[in-house]
């Protein structure tokens, strides 16, 4: 028995905005009968650009059909451009939240959003099929992921499981989602380095260099030692093998300012004293 | 919560009998001594489930009680017959089961086949039955064990495992035959005395005894290990002090339920067929799954096309009625039933299959009720799905 709110209940038994609308200005489509749920998204747009009409038809959960039909009631009065910035998690606030297993049907909601804003803009949704897909099992693309991955600060897979469906069935593809997910998280640990105090950015060059920098040094009998920091310039000192080396200035740019580089930011630049 | 409601998911779990309860009450604050003790106070205990051991016995059909080892579920007794035999036969690489199995098997198979065993997963045709050839052309000198499921969970399609021990036996003699009767136990009868089967499994919760006990039987003869080692309990296999109380259950619960057999194989399979048949004829896009001639009584899976089972589920919950599902959604799981896909069941039956399973405790009354609000609540699911045209061609070919 699944743990849905009041409100998920309420739209499950009696769901708004069901069927058809005639002559729409826009469908949009998402899941399949193959994945065991599939929306069907019916826009009518004024010459305002503003949603006059949304109905849906849905094949899937309780949570599924909560879904689409509470986006339906938050559709209605907005303009195309105001829907084209609604979330998944919005979908699941407006229901009160979701089952975490049951994220997925928020996402397909804002999936079957996305597509009936491309065909109202007449932009074709056939593109998508060049895609890369990840989770074949799903069809699930690695830019669908991605966004799951971003939007919602997903840090692991089952994570992208709940919320995308994708490595649920054979698994094959766990590994490749992995990497998303190591991928994004690195890119978000990356910060503006002009945003930060002096104290913070110390604190994390230094991190770096403990933990990536100084070991691989040691191994070589050198040590590095942090002297100074100065907007984006990091005054390090070579020690022990390292100083007496003639490839130390290699191992400067090509290993420590590449470290660095590659945790902190692209801006950082290191000198020796 | 509706006030009244209707039970029909008793292949999930079954009301213990209260029977069986009474039979059960006077062991746990009167007659509460151990049963391995030297006191009278202990021996009588000692006697209760030694009469329950007889029952489990009579019940199953086995030649001796000392064929029976009680457990704690039936789970239990497949974990320790499958791991016992591939424990007395090391040297036996390769084990055989169904792609049917209920996850107590099948993943006990799939933790071996990591393990490096070579495993055979028999297939199932579109009815759910086995392919005996099959298994035959499967069996080898290296072949440990054989596990196969009595009836399945889901369809209620009963597998011809006698015959099946019979083929095994005559492929390759030592080679065991464990057999998981868990959902066929009450339905229809068990008699292993005179079969090729050498471990059979059952548990006390699908029989109207309470959650948490069951019972193995070993067939004399057949080298097992013990499961859990310490003291000398069931006969040294499994240690532990006996859960008497449940013990007593269950001994009670077998009693009745070979004397409820009848009712069951007439009256109870009555009232399903009265429900399927009902069911079908007035919705149009409802089709049963597996076979509906070879099949425990008491089981009916119905595939509501183009809807889904979840959805299905929650609005009969609403009106009282319990019933379970093969759908992705339900289980937690993203994958829709193992059973269905194996039989290839298409997708758009799949996610929309709903088993109904009676007892010997369900009504006329019932059965009537479900069949009153039942397609209503189908004609209402079937609006909000995006197959519009795929449903109005169905109901145009029910009309003809």
């Amino acid at each position: 028995m699944w743990d849905y709110t009041d409100k998920v209940m309420d739209h499950y038994k009696n769901p708004r905005n069901v069927g058809e609308i005639e002559n729409p200005s826009a469908i949009g489509e998402a899941g399949s009968l193959v994945c065991g749920d599939a929306l069907k998204l019916y826009l009518k747009v004024d010459d305002n650009g503003v949603i006059t009409d949304a109905k849906f038809q849905t094949f899937g959960c309780g949570s599924a059909v909560a879904s689409s039909s509470v986006l339906t009631e938050m559709l209605k009065g907005m303009t195309i451009d105001e829907a084209s910035k609604i979330t998944n998690q919005q979908i699941a606030d407006a229901l009160g939240g979701l089952p975490p297993q049951k994220m997925h049907c928020s996402v397909m909601g804002h999936e079957a959003l996305e597509s009936a804003i491309a065909n109202y803009k007449g932009e074709d949704a056939a593109t998508h099929c060049d895609e890369k897909i990840i989770c074949t099992c799903y069809h699930v693309t690695e830019s669908a992921l991605r966004e799951a991955v971003e939007q919602n600060n997903l840090t692991d897979l089952e994570d992208v499981m709940n919320y995308t469906k994708a490595g649920g069935a054979c698994g094959q593809c766990h590994v490749a989602i992995q990497k998303i997910i190591d991928e994004i998280k690195n890119k978000k640990e990356k910060v503006d380095i002009k945003n930060m105090s002096t104290t913070q950015l110390v604190l994390k060059i230094n991190n770096v260099i403990e933990k990536h920098i100084a070991p691989e040094l040691r191994k070589d009998g050198g040590d590095i030692e942090l002297v100074d920091v100065k907007d984006n310039k990091v005054f390090v000192s070579l020690k022990g093998m390292c100083k007496s080396c003639k490839f130390s200035s290699n191992t400067l740019k090509n290993f420590v300012e590449a470290s660095l580089k590659e945790h902190i930011s692209p801006d950082i630049e290191v000198v020796e004293v | 919560m509706p006030e009244k409601v209707v039970y029909l998911d008793n292949n999930a779990t079954t009301m213990t009998d209260p029977e069986v309860f009474e039979a059960m009450k006077p062991y746990f604050c009167d007659l509460y001594g151990n049963p391995s003790s030297m006191h009278e106070f202990g021996g009588q205990v000692a006697k209760a489930v030694e009469k329950a051991r007889e029952q489990v016995k009579d019940f199953i059909g086995a030649k001796d009680a000392k064929e029976i080892i009680f457990t704690a579920s039936g789970s239990e007794g497949d974990n320790m017959a499958i791991r016992g035999i591939l424990e007395a036969n090391k040297n036996k690489k390769h084990i055989i089961t169904t792609k049917i199995e209920h996850p107590a098997v099948l993943n006990l198979f799939k933790y071996f086949e990591k393990q490096g065993y070579e495993v055979t997963y028999l297939s199932v045709d579109s009815k759910g039955n086995l392919d005996l050839n099959e298994l035959s052309n499967s069996v080898s000198e290296d072949t440990a064990v054989v596990s196969l499921m009595y009836a399945n969970n889901e369809t209620g399609v009963i597998l011809p495992v006698e015959k099946a021990a019979k083929i095994v036996k005559q492929k390759n003699p030592k080679t065991k035959v464990h057999v998981d009767a868990v959902q066929a136990a009450g339905k229809i009868p068990l008699d292993v005395k005179n079969t090729d089967i050498d471990l059979l499994t059952i548990a006390g919760h699908k029989i109207h005894a309470p959650k948490g006990i069951g019972a193995l039987y070993v067939k004399t003869g057949t080298l097992l290990p013990a499961f859990v080692i310490g003291g000398h309990q069931e006969r040294g296999k499994r240690a532990g002090t006996e859960n008497v109380p449940y013990i007593v259950g269950l001994g009670k619960a077998c009693e009745i339920a070979k004397n409820s057999l009848e009712y069951e194989m007439n009256e109870v399979k009555r009232l399903r067929d009265k429900l399927e048949n009902g069911i079908i004829k007035s919705v149009y896009n409802a089709k049963v799954n597996g076979s509906t001639t070879n099949r425990v009584p008491n089981t009916t899976n119905i595939g509501f096309q183009y809807i889904e089972g979840e959805l299905i589920l929650l609005h009969l919950s609403d009106l009282g009625i319990c019933a379970s599902s093969g759908s992705a959604c339900t289980s937690g799981s993203l994958e829709p039933s193992h059973v269905l896909k194996s039989m290839g069941v298409p997708f758009e039956a799949l996610h929309g299959s709903i088993r109904f399973s009676l007892s010997r405790f369900t009504t006329e009354e019932e059965i009537d009720y479900v069949l009153k609000v039942l397609p209503d609540v189908i004609f209402k699911l079937n609006k909000i799905s995006p197959y519009q045209r795929e449903l109005k061609a169905l109901e145009e070919a029910h009309k003809r």
